[in-house]
This record gives C-alpha cells, structure tokens and sequence, in this order.
C-alpha cells in the first residue's frame, strides 16, 4: 500500500496517516523460542537478558488467557498472525537531519520538531520496533539524566537494567507481561540521579505502521533519592482494517523522597489490542502519578498501578477513557497500600458513545501493618445514548482498621437541557456534545501539557462531529 | 414602531401530550418591550421556549415567525445565529467549561463573521461585566456550576449583552434577585433594548419598575386575556389575577 493509498484509505483525519512499509529487517509472523533467540541475538543482548526472554516465553507458552474481562474479544487475538519484531531502520539516530526521509515526513506531521523546540527535554520517537530518532537535551546531559530508548539503555547501562527490569512488573505477572518480556523492543530507558529536578516534561510518541505489527515496547524509569521527573507520551495509530497487537509493560521505581509522573495519552486506531501492565513502587515519601487518556483502540485493558511501599508515599492515578462503536475500554487503577500513612487518589472519567463499553476496574488494597492510610476512589461515567454501557468492578481489600477510604461514582447521561442550553447559544448539537464532553474530561486535561490538552479537545470534537469512524 | 420582528399566530404548545398554549397570538418589533404576566403554570415558560425551540415541547398548530420566517424550520443553533436569546429561568451547569472558553466561543458562533477580534472581545467582556458588577474571576468557574441563583442571572444577561441579540426572550430573569442585582439586570435589559424586540416573562411588577414595557399581556391557562399599556401591570400588583378570569 502506497502512503498515499493508505491515506485515502484513512480519510482526512489527520493523525490517521502512515508510511509505506520500510522495514530492513521483518520477522515471519509467529512465535517459538527460536524467534526470541533470534531477537536477543540480533540485538547482541548480554545472555542474562536472553536467558530472561526465553524464560519469559516459557511462561508466555504456560499461561491461560485472562478468565475476566472481555474473553469474547480476547480470545480473539491470534497471536500466530503477528509479526514480532521488525527493524526499520538502521540503528538509533540522534540527529533529525540523518533521519530517512519517509520516517521524518510521518514525525513532521506529528510535529515532533517543532514541539521540541518549545517543550521537550527531549524525545524519542519510536517507529516500528525501534527508536530511530533520539535527542537528550544539553541540560539534561549535563544533570547526569540518562535518558535513551530501552535498547541502547541495555548496552550502555547493562549493570542498572539488569538491577531493576523485571523487579516491578515479574514477567510471570500475568500472560501479556511474560509475552511483553520475551519479545520487547524500544521503550524509553530514564535513570534521574539523586536530587536532580527535571523541569520541563520529557516526551516520547509510540506509533503503530505497520500491519499485524505488534508493539511490544519496555519502559524503565528510576528516580533516585530526592529526584522528579515528567514523562510524557503520545501514541496515535493509522487504521488498518487487521488487528494489531499492543502490549507494553512500564515499570516506574521512585527511590525516598522521588516523584514521577507519567502522562499517557493514547488515540489507537479501532483494530489495535491495547493491553498494557504499568506499575510503580513509590518508597519513602516518594509521589508516582499516572495520567491515562485512552481513546481507540479495539479492546483496551489497562490498570496503571502503584506499590506505596515506603511510609508517607503517595499514589495518584487520573485516567480517561472513551469507547466509541465496537470498543471496549477496561481500564482503572490499582494502588497497594503496604506502609503506613500512605495516601492514595484514583479519579477515573469515563465516556460511551454510539454503542461503545466503558468498564472502570479498580483494586484498592491496604495490608495490615499499613496504619493512618488514606485513599480516595473517584469514577464517574457518562453515556452519550442509550446503546452504550458503563460498568464498575470496584475491589477493596482492607486488611486495617484504621485506614480511612471515600468511594465515590455516578453514572449520568447528557441531558437535554444542557443540549439546549448550548444549542441556544448558537452551538450546533455536534459542538454542544464536543463542549460537554471536554468538560467532563477536564479534570485530566488540565494535568497534560498544553499541547496535548489542544490535541486531546480537538480529538474528543472529531469524534462528536463523527468524522472519526 | 419598526418592522414586525416576531409574529406568532394562533399558536397551540404540546408538552408530553398535554397541551399548555392554547391559541396565543402575539406581534413584536424592534424597540418594542412586551410582559407576560401571569401566575405559575399559566404558560409563560411554555412560550418562550417553544419560541426558542426546546425539543420537548412541540407546537401543534399555529406558526411562530422570525424575521418572515416560520421558526420550525431552523434548528435552535440557527435561531440563536439569526439572532434570537433566551435567557433561562434555570440555566443547565456544564462542568468542566470555564465561563470564560464558553463566552468566547458563543460569541463566534452567534455573531459569525462580524464576531469581535480576541483584543476587542476581551474589551467588550471587561466593560459588560463592569456594568453588572461581576468579578473576572467569574471568566475561571465553569458555567453554572455551583451559582447561586443570583450569579446565574447575572451571566444570563451578561451573555445577552455580548450576543447583541434581535429578539430577547427573558424568563423570569427578575425571580429571586436582590434590589440591587434587581437593578443591575434592569440595566442590562434597557441597554439591549433600543435596537432589539423584547419579551419578559414574570410574575412581579417589581422588574416593570425599572424596565417600562410597552405593552403588558395577561396569560391564563394558555391564553391571552388581556393586553394593555404599563398600567396594567400596577393593577394587577392590587387587584390579582382573579378579576381576569372567566
């Protein structure tokens, strides 16, 4: 398929392009140990990372599918039909003019240079399997941040990877996280040293380009003492009319008194399988805060999580998510309280439209010696008709007496006098839904980065006007 | 008196299958202010709108025109840009939508091509709101969210003021006002007045006060029963409704 095919194919929606397949190196479609050799191999990864994959594999093999959620469309996935890694170009660049053309032109119209310029600490642009685009800003450098894709990360700084990958997200933690572990490529790769502050946020885009390309990226990010970091990432997906999978697995480690955030805000096409483990271990006084947006995508199942495993740490976890015709977003959050006086926020907003499902799945745990904890769940859903649904599958399991738990969640409709109220000043009934649901959003718009809060509103408008399938 | 603005004819209001308009016939110009009084349930609410186009309530017969044109072929959008304003009895909140975003927008959708430049806008908003003594951190809350009942009439008028609009359809914007925000929206409502036909509902004469109407109908159970001049409004003040009935 020509770019230009594939464009006609999509429509003028803008994000919804892609570039003709350009890959030097594609696997067959399937998996064996000999293909998770052969990535290891190609890679020229240290044998205990080889050794982890196969392991991993193993365990990929051993395991059933998930028993809950949406087994219909689970059991759906043909794992045989999808190709596992595929390098597109060669090696990592770190300078936009050695970029390929065909690859520069898709980042140009995702704008990656531009908003560099005005935002980022810096990027890294992951195409296909791998980042071929990667700058680390002077000031960065200089504080001693490490930031790279996962792949370098594992060259350069084999010791730190081999301390911490796996050791927040096991790769027997469920199917997809053992499938992640065996197969992975690209990801982002952050080490911020003892109490450097990262002030601008670091950004990263994710694309899926390629058909039956699964992405299984890895993400590794460690705060050390005293340290903050913003990590900010942004995928959209052309649509193809074949399913695609997505599984990542992101493990974020806070150190005493560290603060991370992760904003995530993800438009899949409406054939990708998104199934992602994120977790976090936030110890003493550190803060990690996961900001989801999930628009897309055909099943979603994502549950960003934190451990608080220190006294006084503290999880905050705001998500999103819209499911338009055909989707299912099952999406929440997860927060272990295991110390005392730990705190912990979840706010979870959620949309249904044109038949589409929205199920919030919250896990809210405190352990026994876990004194003076504080948490507070917040979902609210909103059906934009009545083919829609919304469901809740909140778990509480409190094993402290002391712990001090709100739950709160509505489930309301748009009402017509909020139609017509809009309506009567001059907004059309597409522009007054666009209005309301932005609204209903805002919570967790106002925590992105401008340029994503624009883009966020601009694709919630789309999806009111029905210019997105 | 100027061109015929609003022209409604024979008109009878459904709601839910009951019918609330019961053959109300009513002609507006430019520069003409109009009251309906009349007590609760009578109908008031129901016309305005139905005049707006709020889709519960259908009208089974009779026409409501617009400049000349029948009303039942514009969606409620299209009136507003054609330059028709209700303010609500009970303005809908919408969460999340910052006063500010939504006036801005409401304004470019409304007036179009002629609507304002950023700079003039913000111009324009300041002196408003001055006018009706509104704070500017009113522009950072989310529309309606959480007003008190006097703030969300203050908004009402301080959207009519920045609509500009032909016709202005006024739902009891005086109930529940102090004197003084009593006052404040009285101003607002002279202010638009000159080049717009107007169209109060209330059931007090205490908002007449400070607006003086041209013309003052009585409506009962769906109808009009009687029209006069600003005088009737002090008489029913004395005399009540009852006097009025068949």
């Amino acid at each position: 398929m020509s770019g230009e095919e594939a464009r006609d194919a999509v429509g003028d929606y803008r994000y919804g392009f892609h570039d003709p397949e350009n890959s030097t190196i594609r696997f067959d479609k399937g998996l064996s140990e000999q293909v998770v050799r052969d990535i290891s191999e190609l890679k020229e990864e240290p044998q205990w990372m080889t050794d982890i994959r196969v392991k991993a594999y193993r365990r990929f093999i051993e395991m059933p599918m998930p028993t809950w959620g949406n087994c219909g469309m689970l059991n759906q996935i043909d794992f045989d039909s999808v190709t596992y890694f595929l390098r597109s170009s060669k090696g990592t660049e770190n300078n936009w003019d050695d970029v390929p053309e065909d690859i520069k032109r898709t980042f140009e119209r995702l704008g990656i240079p531009e908003a560099e310029q005005k935002w980022l600490g810096g990027v890294t642009a992951q195409y296909e399997s791998e980042a071929v685009y990667h700058s680390v800003r002077e000031d960065l450098e200089e504080q001693g941040v490490l930031f790279l894709d996962m792949d370098s990360g594992l060259k350069k700084f084999p010791d730190i990877v081999k301390k911490y990958f796996c050791t927040v997200v096991p790769a027997s933690d469920n199917k997809f996280s053992a499938l992640n572990t065996a197969v992975w490529s690209g990801g982002s790769f952050i080490y911020v040293p003892k109490g450097v502050h990262v002030e601008m946020p670091v950004q990263a885009y994710f694309r899926i380009n390629a058909k039956n390309m699964g992405q299984f990226e890895r993400t590794l990010i460690i705060a050390d003492e005293g340290s903050s970091i913003n990590y900010v990432e942004g995928c959209t997906a052309p649509t193809y009319s074949t399913e695609s999978l997505h599984s990542a697995v992101v493990e974020l480690i806070a150190m005493e008194g560290a603060k991370i955030r992760y904003s995530t805000v993800q438009n899949w096409s409406a054939n990708v399988y998104n199934l992602v483990t994120k977790r976090g271990i936030a110890y003493k006084d550190a803060t990690i805060e996961w900001v989801d947006g999930n628009i897309g995508s055909k099943l979603t199942m994502k549950y960003p999580s934190v451990i608080l495993k220190g006294e006084g740490a503290h999880a905050e976890v705001i998500s999103v998510a819209y499911a338009g015709k055909g989707q299912h977003q099952d999406a929440g959050a997860k927060v272990h309280h295991l110390a005392p006086n730990t705190t912990s926020n979840i706010l979870s907003k959620s949309i249904s439209k044109n038949g589409g499902r929205s199920s919030y799945r919250g896990m809210l745990q405190v352990s026994p010696k876990a004194h003076g904890c504080r948490s507070k769940v917040v979902c609210d859903a909103l059906m934009l008709d009545a083919d829609s649904q919304s469901d809740t599958y909140p778990t509480m399991e409190v094993g402290n007496p002391t712990a001090d738990l709100e739950h709160e969640a509505s489930v309301s409709k748009v009402s017509n006098d909020q139609l017509f109220y809009l309506m009567s000043r001059g907004h059309s009934e597409e522009e007054a839904m666009g209005m309301i649901v932005n609204g209903f959003f805002e919570p967790f718009t106002r925590e992105l980065p401008m340029e994503y809060a624009v883009e966020l509103n601009r694709l919630l408008e789309l999806e009111m006007e029905g210019a997105i399938g | 008196m100027g061109d015929e603005l609003l022209s409604i004819d024979s008109l009878h209001v459904s709601v839910a299958d009951t019918e609330i308009i019961k053959g109300v016939s009513l002609k507006i110009s430019i520069g003409e202010v109009h009251a309906i009084m009349g007590r609760n349930g009578s109908g008031k609410s129901t016309l305005v709108n139905a005049i707006m186009g709020h889709p519960a309530y259908e009208i089974t017969s009779g026409t409501i025109k617009f400049n000349g044109v029948d009303v039942e072929e514009m969606e409620v959008f299209e009136r507003a840009r054609a330059g028709m304003f209700l303010s609500f009895q009970y303005p809908a909140s919408i969460p999340g939508v910052q006063v500010g975003t939504f006036l801005r927008k409401s304004v470019s959708s409304v007036r179009g091509d002629s609507a304002p430049s950023a700079r003039e806008f913000r111009k324009e908003l300041k002196t408003h709101m001055e006018s009706l003594n509104m704070d500017k951190s009113f522009l950072a809350r989310y529309v309606n969210d959480g007003f008190s009942g006097g703030e969300k009439k203050r908004l009402e008028i301080l959207q009519m003021l920045l609509l500009n609009p032909r016709l202005a359809l006024l739902d009891e914007t005086d109930s529940g006002l102090d004197i003084d925000a009593l006052r404040v929206v009285a101003d607002g409502i002279n202010s638009v007045a000159p080049n717009a036909g107007c169209l109060l509902i209330t059931h007090y004469e205490r908002l007449l006060e400070h607006v003086k109407p041209d013309y003052v109908h009585v409506m009962i159970d769906g109808k009009i029963v009687k029209t006069g001049n600003a005088g009737l409004a002090s008489e029913l003040e004395s005399k009540g409704y009852d006097w009025l009935e068949v």
